[in-house]
């Protein structure tokens, strides 16, 4: 999916760093592998990749993640 | 082969013992007349349907279903892998737009192969097309298959509108009473399904453990061998040319209608001129205006989403622009001498770019990576240059008739 790039630092995706337990269910439900396992803690290392889906926010364990766009 | 009923019936009696509650009037091997031995005989004989001991008053036997299984949760529809003409010829219908909003099955609890037990879970939607597409990757595997009310949506769009969802999930796993057709306590819930579902939720108000699968299809049976562990690439979104070729149907189906209006609109228009109003001008002009609306749609809806990742910017409605500049000006050299004018031939300049820039841009609705801030920004910047270009190229349109 590199080939398709959407417009840049316009997502309004937020992981709160301290938040995070490790689980690593945001690296598996991630659709553009935006996030990956760091020391043990999830990391944004493709922040413009994100589409906003909120599959993420939605199955965080420990609400670490946001995501809010403000039309669908 | 001609499959007898009591064949099916003698063949599954013990692992299916609902079929025993068919009815039991066959005519199967019981000879009335000698007549009815005779080949050629076109009389409809149950013979000919193999399926009619499931017969019910009042229901219809969707030509998916193989035969039924009991379960301690009741019998449960057994359904084929393989698609006939049928589907297919509806799968084309349907990418066409044609009944694409009453294209379902119903939700429940279904297998496939020969599922027992400890088989896995999958969840999937309601959407007709995507239970073909699961049932079409499932040759030669045995699972149960739990489909949720989405109301004939994909999983994808579904779970972005909290349809397929944590409620209808827990909803679904007890109406189908899971607990007692499976031993162990998980099902498998394709990854874009993550949208709509929180899998802590759902362990905590079903007791069963959300496994996310891949995210097409075509990769669960990898997926189930590798001990339900979906690599990277089975993660991750694509985009293929064919992925973006087979939406542009439907894409073209959406703006049928208001392209309709603007024909209308583009008639009346072209009858405009020194006498006031000339039907021959409606028509021969209306005629040339009518290719450039096509000429835009074809670029925004078509062109524009096929070549996608090949046109320039980031922007939907700047590579509509784009793809539109190149169509408008290999239309032009072929309506050249009916257009009259420099500023009759600014007019169609303009208006098929803006159609296409702003197809194009409504494109972003059906591609699986635009996120809607970004759309939502792009809208801002596009949708006031592309009214204003409509309506300027409206105005030069008339004046050029003068």
């Amino acid at each position: 999916m590199q080939d398709f790039r959407y417009l840049e630092d316009v997502a309004t995706l937020v992981l709160d760093e301290q938040k995070c337990i490790g689980c690593g269910l945001c690296t598996e439900v991630c659709p553009h592998a935006v996030f990956e396992m760091q020391e043990n803690n999830a990391r944004i290392v493709d922040f413009n990749a994100c589409m906003e889906c909120g599959a993420c926010v939605s199955n965080c364990p420990a609400d670490a993640i946001s995501v809010s766009p403000g039309v669908g | 082969m001609k499959i007898l009923p009591m064949a099916i019936r003698s063949d599954n009696s013990t692992q299916n013992p609902f079929q025993k509650k068919g009815p039991g009037l066959s005519t199967n091997n019981v000879q009335l007349m000698p007549s009815m031995n005779m080949p050629g005989l076109t009389c409809a004989t149950e013979e000919t349907r193999p399926m009619a001991a499931y017969d019910r008053p009042g229901y219809e036997l969707c030509r998916y279903v193989a035969h039924f299984m009991e379960t301690d949760a009741g019998p449960v529809p057994v359904i084929r892998p393989d698609l006939d003409k049928k589907d297919r010829l509806s799968t084309i219908a349907v990418r066409c737009g044609i009944r694409r909003d009453k294209y379902l099955v119903s939700p429940g609890l279904y297998g496939i192969g020969s599922p027992d037990p400890d088989s896995d879970v999958l969840v999937t939607a309601n959407y007709k097309l995507t239970f073909d597409h699961l049932r079409s990757a499932l040759e030669g595997i045995s699972a149960w298959i739990l489909v949720l009310d989405t109301r004939g949506v994909n999983v994808w769009c579904a779970a972005g509108k909290k349809i397929f969802s944590t409620q209808e999930l827990v909803n679904r796993i007890q109406a189908v009473s899971l607990e007692k057709v499976v031993a162990h306590k998980r099902v498998i819930v394709p990854q874009l399904g993550a949208t709509g579902v929180s899998a802590r939720q759902v362990k905590v108000q079903s007791g069963f453990r959300v496994v996310y699968g891949p995210v097409r299809a075509w990769d669960i049976p990898a997926f189930l061998t590798k001990g339900k562990k979906a690599d990277k690439s089975m993660r991750q979104v694509t985009f293929t040319l064919f992925e973006r070729f087979v939406l542009t149907p439907v894409e073209l189906h959406g703006a049928l209608k208001i392209s309709g209006i603007a024909a209308l609109v583009l008639f009346v228009l072209s009858g405009i001129g020194p006498g006031i109003f000339s039907f021959h001008g409606a028509w021969e002009r209306g005629l040339v205006s009518l290719s450039a609306l096509v000429i835009g749609l074809i670029s925004g809806a078509v062109l524009t989403p096929v070549l996608l990742p090949f046109i320039p910017s980031k922007k939907f409605a700047f590579k509509g622009i784009l793809m539109g500049s190149v169509c408008v000006l290999l239309l032009l050299p072929v309506i050249w001498d009916r257009i009259g004018s420099m500023a009759g031939a600014a007019a169609l300049i303009i208006f098929t770019v803006m159609v296409s820039s702003h197809l194009a841009m409504n494109f972003t609705g059906a591609t699986p990576f635009t996120s809607p801030s970004g759309v939502e920004k792009e809208m801002k910047q596009y949708i006031p240059v592309q009214v204003t270009g409509i309506l300027v190229s409206a105005g030069l349109w008339i004046y050029s008739a003068f």
